[in-house]
């Protein structure tokens, strides 16, 4: 199981280390460099480092490797989704998860470090309950540590760990009880160079914010559950009840949690809610690209933004954009048009020309334009929730759904 | 110097976090030292924070050892925390000082709070000091037996500690881990397999008699511990159970043949196994068989799918697994994933494709791996993942090993209808070097193994040749001279261009690849060959070897085949050959010279043969994935870096046959704890497993005075389960509520509307195990001491009202109220409650007004028995899978049946036995490949507890996929009523599907008459089947006391009772000293009817009691057989006995086809 964590930044710094079992020394982070170093960009470090005695497990996140090391055989994806879930938590704990963050509350992360693992296997992963263990910091709270000298190791030991719901935190209590569900949808496409779709698919998720006092029982029923044939569930989800009747009913944890996420594969018809008419030319050293929405059922299109990565060879882009701002970098040449809210009666376009750099050779391929965009109040699958009902507890809580469309890895081939 | 330093102390806490981690200045380390002796805290929290700054940094911190561990004793929670953790990184270093800690620690593990022992626990096992073993070994002994399962969970964490510390303990260690094993929290299970996996994986007999129950707890246990049960238990499969697929593996694999013969052997030779291992009793099981024969009559054949023939424990394992698929965490998936690919037989393992495809959503790392495995499992199965080929499409975003893996799947999938050629094309204009020579090699590989294709590959890799990028070019001249070398036929004009090309082509291997080829060829084009060889001569010095050695070779072979043109230059080209600086290329050079210029030519006999030598025909390179032939399990560090990972066990082999299934077989401890239940149990194994699951939970709650929280699951466990269950071990809390009772009567007699309203909640409180509640009766005979118990309880623990609307709700939420209250903040609380209580007041005004505790009780009974109609009890915790469910899912009200029970309950049981026959519905002959066929599960359904749950079994043995299979329109008799289970969207061929189908019966035998519908692509059909009931299957067991049984049988005297005689073969009654009594018999009651032995004092009855689904009407069944008087019986074995089965039920009908139906089963 895993042995030692080592936290790298992209310099190549061992900012901080912790061990389980046995300590393994930092040296051990050589072998990782050296891997490093063959690559030619950070996410396409192998997950899997073997060393002579050791094998490192890496992960890269807000720009830091989170290095585990373990002797003996395990699998991969155990250690993976184990520190990927330590990120998570660090980012629950202090809204985002960086190495000025990390350095700052070195002892809670040390603190929770310790609490999650155990001689190397996962103790306490639930956010809930650490947080039950290990106060996160606020403003407040960090004042009056100063004051009184302490520190966020709660006082009081939790009772959560030994009941049957280990994922939620006992005697919540909120004035106002509130339960919000955002079901996100994200378009996974490729479109080729004809506008004809590849493949597309989307990722469905539903994401909550639940407050909510006591021990609220919810249930939630869809108008067309169908839709949801491959998706994975949060633990508090009742499966059964899932598989017969296809109604979610869970305890919630408390505050922000994924629910579910679903997928809708490629095989069954994915709407296409942005088109693009493009002219690229490097010969003639021409670009012109209109966006326009399709299949939006109504909705306003907004956020949208291209991203086109052009080839080493292009000097500089001189364009005009009818509407938004466009900025090209010339060292990583990228092309990046910020074109906001699509306008239905004047759709958006940028033209002008692009320039080769002197003595490069011609260009032999299209780049692949990846598009951001945003539609609010649809899903573009058509999932729709149909009811939520509370049981457990007597008060009526405020409920929102809401729906969003995005573009997940929604890419055009010119 | 005092002052300053606690000054100093006070300006580091403000900025603690940031100021200090970085400072190197270890001067500072004398203030440290300082600030750990003083006695104020915060100064010690300040040093202590500062200390394990360092540690996290990774500088040394070992020298302020001393003065850290004298603070193991503080008082402050904090400081002592960081101290443990200081403790474990540094204990080995400092030994000495380590071992003035250990008494903190033991001292610590008998603290009363679980939370202090079990970190005690955890850090004393941590310490890496080979001194303290024994005193570590004592600890876990002590806490393996520890009444927290978070201690006992700990208890499993330090075995693996203690067996790395010091190997010499295994025996000992295993022992404990053998109790861990058998635990039956959730919580604890998955540590102990963990330790097992770490200490000893060989000993696999500890498995199992845990195995079932494993397979049970396994959708409830934590992600992690899933990972670990599902890897460890995939090894026990594959030495348990014999290879599902035995019998049909076609060379391929992919197809199975249907009718064939091989899987009628493969059939019989289970059931053997199973008559082997399921009943001592030969005689016994022919007689089922023969039973199970007579019911099928008008139906032709068996359905004879091999997964009825599989070991049941082994099906078990896959049922209950499968859920998983649907986990958020991966590595929970690839388990299952892998669980599936290795054990489960080959027509099955598509349902997890499905998951892993999810997972190409995840993280870059996650993909990796998923799609590494993906690789290696197309490799041999390609089938499996042809319908997703468009996920593996490439995205120019994706980093390049992610676009690599892909590749190679695509590659590995494609064949002559789906090559993604134009998916291929696009990938070559990428501007990713690697991936567009990989692309390039895929396109070689598809077109080597794709002979359809193989022709427009080499053109497509021939229109490469012009590219512009060099290494594009280099690519494609290899892959198409490995091309052409595989196609026999070689085609000329390739050849000639690509030799047209040497000028251009500057990549080595592209270069040595022309010459191989022109050498190769050098027959069927005469005049080329020569030219090329006349050139690379002039640049032979400025060449790489690998080109160098090929130039050789080709100027040998030309040689052979033209000497006229070629003498000289090929001797020019080995005497340059000679000088070179390569040893490799003067070795070629001088047995090349030697080969074809020997000194004297008489002699030299190798000469002669040169021509064979040099032409003889090469076979054909075979292109294949990297990812073939990886041994390793799916999923595993080994498979992932394709090298045998230290510690990596393989998997083993299937064996030839089964060892005995037998030894998964628990025999449930003897029934001490529950009068209501059954003694007689043990014959059927499920049954067995779930009394002792409830059991365990029982004992769990009464003994765990300290955590009230687990009452949450329990609590409502026993209200659903067992009425009156007067437990042992609840003697400590009881006692502990009366004291604390007395206390808080002071606290709680000034507010009478206060103890009036709660004397409601307290009496209908479910989460109150009711037979606790009737112990308290007698004692407490006011509202007044009522309240005070429940204020004791932190009052929140209620949240019923006896309100009748309410009643849904109270169903659904008994689980989900109390764990919070018993930590929370108890003022809150209190006034949370005394709202409620406000409310009650209205509430009592109207109804029962100061009725006494049992009266309320039965009352509730009542009232719920009126709503039951509406009743949708769901789950009442977590996710709890297959017999649990069942379990937790059997309505919660207590059916008094005849309503007026005072001295007893009854109260609904579980099933006994589950059937697992099943009754064909639509034949896979007249319905063109699809087979339906159903069985009874015995278990509650979900919609209504008064629907008989059926269990539909969908197989599409056709070669179209089904749609939208489902239930059309339905033809019931007055009074039935249907719950259709959801329709299947898609079923694939060769794939089988359950659904779960609810009817009510309305207590009658009349079949249910529907339509069933399904599509396949030539269009609809529909069929239409009726659903014929047996009796024994309209009614649920009950507990209920031997006195209600006789209680209730007066009642139903005369016409109601319902007599049959029957001839019993002697065995079934006969009394050995290993099977309980009358176990045989009472199994064969079991398997015809739905009831529940209700222990007895006589010898000579046998008494079930039951009641029927509908109208919960009670049916008594008793069996007499004649009293034991003597030798005689013994003697003649073959003479039957004549047993007398007397029915009692309400319902005149019923009572007669059961009394029948009985004498049919006993005969």
């Amino acid at each position: 199981m895993i042995h030692s964590l080592f936290i790298i930044n992209v310099s190549g710094d061992v900012f901080m280390e912790k061990h389980w079992k046995s300590v393994i020394s930092r040296s051990v982070c050589d072998y990782f460099f050296e891997e490093q170093k063959k690559i030619s960009s950070p996410v396409d470090m192998p997950p899997v480092v073997a060393t002579p005695h050791h094998y490192l497990i890496t992960i890269f996140r807000n720009n830091l490797y989170f290095v585990a090391t373990t002797t003996t055989e395990v699998a991969p994806l155990f250690v993976l989704e184990f520190l990927h879930r330590v990120v998570d938590i660090f980012e629950d704990y202090f809204g985002e998860c960086n190495e000025t963050i990390i350095k700052e509350h070195y002892v809670i992360i040390y603190e929770l470090l310790d609490e999650m693992l155990d001689n190397g296997f996962p103790l306490a992963t639930e956010s809930n309950i650490l947080k039950e263990l290990i106060k996160p910091p606020n403003i407040l709270r960090t004042i009056a540590n100063t004051v009184t000298g302490k520190t966020n190791v709660s006082c009081t030991l939790p009772s959560g760990q030994l009941s049957n719901i280990p994922w939620r935190r006992s005697g919540v209590k909120y004035a106002n009880n509130e339960a919000y569900f955002d079901v996100i949808e994200e378009v996974d496409a490729i479109i080729d160079k004809n506008g004809s779709t590849v493949f597309a698919e989307i990722q469905g998720y539903i994401d909550c914010c639940i407050k909510l006092s006591g021990m609220p029982d919810l249930t939630m029923t869809f108008v067309n559950p169908r839709l949801l044939d491959d998706l994975s569930l949060h633990p508090c989800i009742r499966f059964k009840r899932w598989e017969n009747e296809k109604v979610l009913s869970f305890i919630p944890p408390d505050g922000n949690f994924r629910l579910i996420s679903y997928h809708i594969s490629s095989q069954s018809i994915v709407a296409i809610p942005i088109y693009l008419k493009h002219y690229i030319s490097f010969r003639e050293g021409k670009l012109d690209i209109t966006v326009g929405p399709k299949q939006t059922m109504g909705r306003q299109v907004e956020e949208v933004s291209l991203e086109i990565p052009m080839p080493k060879s292009v000097a500089n882009c001189n364009l005009t954009a009818s509407q938004g701002r466009y900025t090209f970098d010339p060292v990583s040449k990228v092309l990046h048009w910020d074109v906001r809210k699509i306008d239905i009666t004047k759709l958006p376009n940028i033209k002008g020309s692009i320039s080769l750099g002197a003595g490069a050779g011609p260009v032999e391929a299209n780049p692949t334009v990846t598009v951001h965009f945003v539609i609010n109040q649809m899903a573009v699958s058509g999932l729709k929730v149909s009811r939520l009902d509370m049981y457990g507890e007597k008060y009526r809580p405020f409920k929102g759904v809401k729906y969003i469309t995005k573009a997940g890895k929604y890419q055009f081939r010119l | 110097m005092e002052t300053r330093s606690v000054n100093d102390g006070l300006d580091y806490s403000g900025d603690a976090a940031a100021g200090s981690f970085f400072s190197s200045d270890y001067k500072r380390h004398d203030d440290l030292k300082q600030m750990l002796d003083s006695n104020r805290d915060n100064l010690k929290l300040e040093a202590m924070k500062r200390i394990i700054g360092m540690v996290a940094k990774g500088r040394d911190a070992s020298e302020l050892f001393p003065a850290v561990v004298k603070n193991v004793v503080s008082k402050n929670a904090e400081v002592k925390k960081l101290v443990y953790v200081y403790l474990v990184r540094y204990a080995e270093e400092q030994q000495d000082c380590a071992l003035l800690s250990i008494s903190t620690f033991q001292r610590a593990l008998k603290d009363p709070n679980q939370l202090i022992r079990a970190s005690a626990l955890r850090v004393l096992s941590s310490i890496r000091v080979p001194m303290i073993v024994p005193i570590v070994m004592l600890a876990i002994r002590d806490a393996s037996a520890d009444m927290s399962p978070y201690v006992r969970k700990t208890a499993a964490h330090a075995i693996p500690k203690l067996y790395s510390l010091d190997p010499d303990q295994k025996e000992e260690l295993v022992m404990v881990l053998d109790k861990l094993l058998s635990d039956r929290t959730t919580l604890v299970v998955g540590s102990a397999v963990m330790a097992f996996d770490e200490v000893c994986p060989e000993r696999i007999d500890l498995i199992h008699k845990n195995y079932k129950k494993l397979c049970a707890l396994l959708m409830d246990v934590d992600e992690w511990g899933q990972v670990m049960i599902l890897n460890m238990l995939t090894r026990y499969a594959r030495t348990q159970f014999v290879n599902p697929d035995l019998g049909d593996l076609t060379i391929d694999g992919e197809e199975r043949p249907f009718y064939d013969d091989e899987e009628h052997e493969n059939g019989d030779d289970g059931e053997e196994k199973d008559e082997k291992g399921s009943s001592e009793d030969d005689n016994e099981d022919g007689q089922k068989k023969k039973k199970l024969a007579g019911k099928k009559k008008g139906k032709e054949e068996e359905p004879s799918k091999h997964k009825a023939e599989m070991d049941p424990d082994h099906r078990l394992l896959l049922k209950n697994a499968r859920p998983l698929l649907q986990s958020r965490n991966s590595a929970v998936v690839m388990a299952v994933v892998q669980l599936y690919y290795h054990v489960a037989p080959r027509p099955e393992v598509n349902i997890v494709v499905k998951a892993l495809i999810r997972l190409l959503r995840s993280h870059t790392e996650v993909q990796a791996v998923v799609l590494s495995s993906i690789a290696a499992m197309s490799t041999s199965r390609q089938s499996l993942f042809e319908p997703y080929m468009k996920s593996f499409f490439v995205r120019s975003s994706d980093p390049t090993q992610i676009k690599l893996l892909k590749l190679e799947i695509l590659t590995n999938i494609a064949n002559e209808t789906n090559i993604p050629l134009r998916e291929f094309q696009t990938y070559i204009s990428s501007q990713d070097k690697l991936f567009v020579a990989a692309t390039i090699t895929s396109i070689g590989r598809c077109a080597s193994n794709i002979k359809q294709v193989a022709e427009s590959c080499l053109n497509g890799l021939v229109s490469l040749l012009s590219h512009r990028d060099p290494a594009v070019v280099g690519g494609a001249v290899v892959v198409a001279k490995t091309l052409l070398q595989t196609q026999r036929s070689g085609s000329k004009p390739v050849i000639v261009q690509l030799a047209k090309m040497v000028d251009r082509v500057t990549v080595p291997p592209a270069r040595a690849a022309i010459l191989w080829l022109l050498g190769e060829y050098c027959e069927r084009l005469p005049h080329l060959p020569p030219d090329v060889l006349r050139k690379m001569a002039k640049t032979f010095s400025d060449e790489e070897d690998i080109v160098k050695l090929q130039i050789i070779n080709l100027a040998a072979k030309l040689q052979v085949t033209n000497p006229g043109q070629t003498t000289l230059l090929c001797q020019y080209i080995l005497n340059l050959a000679k000088y070179d600086q390569s040893y490799d290329i003067r070795d070629r050079a001088r047995f090349i010279r030697h080969l074809l210029f020997p000194e004297n030519p008489e002699t030299s006999k190798l000469s002669k043969y040169a021509r064979k030598i040099l032409l003889s025909s090469k076979p054909a390179p075979i292109l294949q994935s990297k990812f073939k032939d990886r041994d390793f399990q799916v999923g595993s560090l080994s498979h992932f870096l394709n090298t045998r990972a230290t510690g990596y066990q393989d998997l083993p082999p299937y064996p030839e046959v089964a060892p005995d299934p037998s030894v998964r077989y628990v025999e449930p401890p003897p029934s001490t704890v529950n009068a209501h239940e059954p003694i007689d149990f043990g014959f059927d194994s499920t049954h067995g497993k779930k009394s002792k699951k409830k059991q365990s939970k029982k004992l769990s709650f009464y003994s765990e005075s300290e955590e009230s929280q687990k009452s949450e699951g329990t609590g409502s466990e026993s209200s659903s389960s067992s009425g009156g269950s007067t437990n042992n071990s609840s003697g400590d809390s009881e006692s502990g509520t009366e004291d604390s009772e007395s206390d808080s009567a002071e606290s709680n007699k000034t507010d009478k509307s206060e103890q009036t309203g709660n004397s409601d909640d307290e009496n209908t409180n479910e989460v109150l195990p009711s037979g606790k509640l009737k112990k308290n009766a007698p004692t407490v005979s006011s509202g007044k001491s009522k309240s005070q118990q429940a204020t004791d309880r932190k009052v929140v623990r209620y949240k019923k009202k006896p309100n009748k609307s309410d009643t849904e709700e109270e169903e659904t939420n008994s689980s989900s109220s109390s764990s919070d209250a018993t930590k929370g903040s108890s003022s809150s609380d209190s006034e949370r409650s005394y709202k409620k209580k406000s409310k009650n007041k209205n509430n009592k005004a109207t109804k029962h007004k100061d009725a006494s505790n049992v009266d309320l009780l039965l009352d509730m009974s009542r009232d719920s028995k009126a709503t039951v109609d509406e009743l949708t009890p769901p789950g009442l915790m977590g996710s709890l899978s297959g017999e649990i469910m069942n379990l937790t899912l059997s309505p919660s009200p207590q059916f008094g049946g005849s309503g007026t029970s005072t001295f007893g309950q009854i109260q609904t049981a579980s099933a006994m036995f589950i059937p697992t026959k099943k009754t064909e519905l639509i034949n896979k002959i007249s319905s063109g490949g699809v087979q339906v066929s159903y069985r009874y599960t015995r278990s509650p359904h979900l919609f209504s507890p008064l629907m008989t749950s059926i269990e539909i079994i969908i197989e599409n043995t056709g070669k179209v996929p089904l749609k939208n299979v489902r239930i059309g329109q339905t033809m019931l008799p007055n009074g039935m009523s249907i719950n259709e289970f959801q329709p299947l969207d898609m079923l694939d061929a060769e794939m089988g599907a359950t659904a779960i189908l609810g009817i009510n019966f309305n207590d009658t035998t009349q079949g249910a008459k529907m339509d069933m519908h399904w599509e396949t692509e030539t269009g609809a059909r529909k069929q239409t089947v009726t659903f014929n009931p047996k009796i024994g299957e309209l009614i649920r067991p009950v507990t209920m006391s031997e006195s209600l049984f006789m209680a209730e049988q007066a009642k139903l005297r005369g016409m109601n009772e319902h007599e049959g005689k029957a001839f019993v073969n002697k065995t079934l009654v006969s009394t050995t000293t290993t099977t309980p009594r009358h176990s045989l018999l009472v199994h064969r009651v079991y398997e015809t009817v739905n009831v529940l032995q209700v222990p007895s004092v006589e010898d000579h009855l046998v008494r079930f009691a039951g009641q029927s689904l509908s109208s919960q009407t009670l049916v008594l069944v008793t069996i007499h057989l004649p009293e034991k008087d003597g030798t005689a019986l013994v003697e003649d074995e073959d003479i039957p006995v004549a047993a007398r089965i007397v029915v009692n039920c309400d319902k005149i009908v019923i009572g007669s086809m059961l009394a029948q139906e009985l004498k049919e089963a006993l005969k």
